[in-house]
């Protein structure tokens, strides 16, 4: 009986910090309608900050929470809300999911610059202090965690209903626009929210990082506990929120103080750090269907669409480029061409989920870790073997969409990063796939009975895959079911009217992008031989989603060129250690300032010609009239001009 | 028996009831007006019909079948088309495109043959030539005129080939000989045998083309009638203009001076 009250305790305490984490995510959602999923990352760096104040420099606990809670985090607050988020809420969701990563990933590149991977411990508030009642031990730390829940949610509740700006505040959830008019302002309101959300993840960063451990990923994901939580009152109700946290933190309490009297518990040895994962997705199945959302939309501006011949041509230099390159080249290189060419295809994949549909998913490195696992354990390397990975990993793709097919776009980017953990804790520890980082052996692809045995001639066939892919997406594209995903992004509701069933186009897209990440996972498992888990961790795929918007996700060049900045980032790391951290800053940073345009670098490049015919080469014209071509010359036809410069910018 | 019927609708949002007990019927083959002040519920009805708002009580049918809870895109299906008040053409795409989109999901795999043998490049334009917009074909949709636009989302349901079609403000954007073109495009169209379904402020249109207008006032319905029954409604003219002196019905008898079979003849 103690012991069901001692879980039980530990349970309400695990449920009071997750309280914290979410209702400030609550307060910043519903006053701007953008979700944090960098909430974690904040409560993460905040209680590293905490533990530089407290532990390294010696400071009083007193007067650095005053520091970090009542400085530090509502100013980065503030800061997060005027640079990155303004008007982030009218944004499209995958433009503020993006913006969001980015910061999440930018962040978690701060910590480990700042604070280079070492053991440290933060202390318990009052170490060492503790109430007996009977045979039952409460530590203060809980018992503090526990009031400083009710002090939280008293204060919330005093902020929202009795102050003037409070009221602001939950009026700006409903039309900031119509705020204004009546003389509110819906800035002040979005920054006090971003200051308050700030501070309670650091909050529950400082509460939680004793328990949990200062560690980078795990604090950050501690925004799905705080996510499944927020659920629950659908991302707007405190008290919901406040019920939903205190069942989780018990539930998992539970689960992992009795997960030892279930039989097979043996078997899955991540199941207590997937708790809320699971909460979540039980949650997401029973929420009611979302109203599709009306209001004109304007037209995005799209990267061109080349031509078939076009993309044929481009296509064939790229592999003749990789065949060249290849010769002479020694192994250790050869394997990150390939390593290219695996990231390239995996960002094909969201190319046309995001970039054509408008779909955000941060789970694509899982999906090609599925494809990785299927190919290893059919053990059938040729094609048929490479046909059921892929076929393995769509269906898995369609799993995960098809619990949020009655709900929006950021439900079912949360649903992808939910998926992410629960495969990186649950699934790829498990003895059938990774066990414990186990590595799992795979063979070199066959085709039609022939061998691709050299890293090099694999590498080429690789690039050969890329190229095929890269040529069906671009066809999907051009054809109907192109403009039909146009369509439905432009304007769902107009699509719906017309009679296109959104939902099942949505897992299907999801299917195949889901099958294509795990095409590359399958010829990377060839490629390496042997691969580990961590090879297809969750992280990943953020870096991934980054790196594509930055180098264009609605186009296949911005694919290619974002796949070998993919490959090059770790090798950039481990040849600079010392600026590791500043490395995820920088892409964090461009993804925010790219967000906006998800066409990305690869559209600048493509307007070089255009510039150059438009304003260079008149100019030298005018200075040089010798340089001036006739006609005949075919420098003027803009077509071929393209091409000639398109050649030199690939050259580079 | 009535193409459309809207049995006892309510929607509430939070403590706002926006339709309240709503009840009205769609003839088939008719034009039909729904008028009313801003902010009376019309185009919430307009998204109950066609699913995009769940109603907090009530009912719809279409052809005697009950439709309620039916999504969006299956009321396509059952042949239910319409337009948008705040635009909701596809930005991204060319005008032609957008008609394409719609043909494309109407025609199904059928669409793909079409596409060969370039019926459906003819079908298209034949569309867009309707409603008087084909020279903009091969613009943006993002970049043409609010009454082009309009016009397109007209063009766009029509390949559908509803049977019902609601529209929601198609005359807004429109100049006075544009507008009055449209009114004989609905004629016609409701002479075709397709049932319409308007939401407008244009009285001047309204009360020439409609066959039946009903009058909702905050949610519910508080008077229906042909044109002319409409026009000399006192309860109408103090709901619909705010007062209900001689000169306001004298406005709206000059109004409705051009009789409807001048119209049709056109």
């Amino acid at each position: 009986m103690s012991e069901f009250i001692s879980y039980t305790i530990i349970g309400i305490f695990t449920g009071a910090a997750y309280a914290i984490a979410a209702s400030g995510l609550v307060l910043t959602y519903s006053t701007t309608r953008v979700f944090n999923i960098a909430h974690g990352a904040v409560g993460m760096v905040f209680a590293f900050v905490y533990w530089d104040f407290s532990v390294r420099q010696g400071f009083p606990v007193w007067i650095s929470l005053i520091l970090v809670l009542f400085v530090a985090a509502p100013l980065f607050g503030v800061f997060v809300q005027r640079v990155l988020a303004r008007g982030l809420g009218s944004a499209p969701v995958s433009v503020s999911l993006v913006v969001t990563v980015g910061l999440l990933v930018g962040l978690i590149g701060v910590a480990t610059q700042i604070w280079p991977p070492e053991a440290r411990t933060l202390p318990q508030f009052f170490h060492g202090h503790l109430i007996r009642v009977g045979s039952v031990v409460i530590t203060w730390q809980e018992l503090i965690t526990v009031t400083l829940s009710i002090v939280v949610a008293m204060s919330l509740y005093v902020l929202l209903t009795m102050t003037r700006i409070g009221t602001a505040m939950r009026a700006s959830v409903d039309n900031p626009e119509l705020l204004q008019l009546y003389g509110g302002r819906p800035q002040v309101v979005a920054a006090l929210a971003w200051a308050v959300g700030s501070s309670l993840a650091a909050l529950a960063g400082i509460l939680l990082a004793p328990v949990v451990g200062l560690q980078y990923y795990d604090l950050t994901l501690l925004v799905i506990s705080a996510y499944a939580a927020a659920m629950l009152g659908r991302l707007t109700s405190l008290p919901m929120t406040y019920v939903g946290a205190m069942a989780l933190g018990i539930g998992q309490s539970y689960v992992v103080g009795y997960l030892q009297n279930i039989p097979f518990s043996d078997k899955v040895p991540g199941l207590p750090a997937v708790i809320p994962t699971v909460f979540l997705f039980a949650i997401l199945v029973l929420l009611p269907q979302a109203p599709l959302r009306i209001g004109q939309v304007k037209g995005m501006v799209s990267a061109p669409v080349p031509s078939l011949g076009k993309a044929a041509r481009w296509g064939t230099l790229l592999v003749v480029l990789v065949l060249f390159i290849s010769v002479g080249m020694p192994d250790s290189k050869l394997l990150l061409v390939g390593t290219a060419a695996t990231y390239a295809i995996v960002m094909l994949s969201l190319v046309l989920l995001t970039g054509y549909g408008g779909y955000v998913s941060l789970a694509q490195f899982t999906f090609a870790g599925v494809g990785a696992v299927a190919y290893s354990k059919v053990d059938q390397p040729n094609l048929f073997g490479l046909l059921v990975a892929v076929l393995i990993a769509a269906a898995v793709g369609a799993v995960v969409a098809i619990p949020v097919l009655r709900l929006t776009g950021l439900y079912l980017a949360l649903a992808t990063l939910a998926f992410a953990q629960l495969m990186d804790k649950l699934v790829f520890q498990a003895s059938f796939a990774f066990k414990f980082d186990n590595p799992l052996h795979a063979e070199r692809l066959s085709i039609f009975g022939v061998k691709v045995d050299g890293t090099g001639s694999y590498a080429v066939v690789m690039t050969v895959f890329f190229v095929l892919i890269a040529m069906v997406v671009l066809a999907v594209r051009r054809g109907r079911l192109g403009r039909i995903l146009i369509a439905v992004r432009d304007s769902p509701a107009a699509a719906g009217t017309l009679g296109i069933d959104m939902r099942w186009l949505r897992v299907g897209l999801f299917a195949a992008s889901a099958g294509i990440a795990g095409l590359a996972g399958a010829l990377f498992a060839g490629l390496r031989g042997t691969i580990v888990a961590f090879d297809f961790q969750f992280f990943a795929s953020l870096l991934l989603l980054l790196m594509a918007v930055v180098w264009g996700v609605t186009s296949v060049t911005g694919a290619a060129i974002g796949g070998i900045f993919l490959m090059y980032l770790p090798v950039a790391q481990s040849d600079n250690p010392s600026i590791a951290g500043l490395l995820f800053l920088l892409l964090g940073v461009g993804a925010v300032i790219l967000a906006r345009d998800p066409n990305g670098l690869a559209n600048k490049l493509f307007q070089i010609p255009g510039w150059i015919q438009d304003s260079v080469y008149p100019a030298i014209v005018r200075r040089f009239p010798a340089m001036a071509m006739n006609k005949e010359s075919g420098y003027d036809d803009p077509a071929s001009l393209e091409e000639v410069d398109a050649d030199a910018v690939a050259a580079r | 028996m009535p193409l459309l019927r809207v049995d006892d609708v309510v929607v509430q949002f939070g403590g706002v009831t926006a339709v309240n007990h709503a009840n009205f019927q769609v003839e088939e083959g008719t034009v039909t007006g729904l008028i009313g002040p801003n902010g009376a519920g019309k185009t919430t009805c307009f998204n109950v019909i066609t699913g995009l708002q769940a109603p907090t009580a009530g009912r719809v049918f279409l052809d005697g079948k009950d439709i309620t809870r039916m999504p969006v895109h299956r009321r396509a299906r059952h042949g239910m088309g319409r337009t948008f008040q705040r635009l909701e053409a596809f930005g991204s795409l060319t005008v032609e495109d957008n008609v394409r989109v719609a043909l494309d999901v109407h025609n199904g795999f059928r669409g793909l043959l079409r596409d060969v043998d370039g019926s459906a490049d003819l079908e298209i334009a034949a569309l867009l030539d309707r409603v008087g917009i084909l020279e903009y074909a091969e613009e943006r949709a993002d970049s043409v005129p609010t009454g082009t636009a309009r016009l397109l989302e007209v063009a766009r349901a029509l390949a559908c080939d509803p049977r019902l079609l609601l529209l929601d403000e198609p005359s807004s954007g429109l100049d006075e000989a544009e507008t009055k073109a449209f009114g004989s495009l609905l004629l016609e169209l409701a002479a075709e045998g397709r049932t319409i379904l308007m939401v407008e402020h244009d009285m001047d249109l309204v009360l020439r083309v409609c066959h039946g207008i009903h009058v909702l006032d905050f949610g519910s319905i508080i008077a229906e009638g042909t044109p002319a029954e409409i026009r000399t409604n006192p309860v109408v003219q103090k709901a619909y203009l705010g007062y209900s002196d001689d000169s306001s019905a004298a406005d709206l008898d000059e109004t409705i001076a051009a009789p409807v079979s001048e119209e049709v003849a056109l």
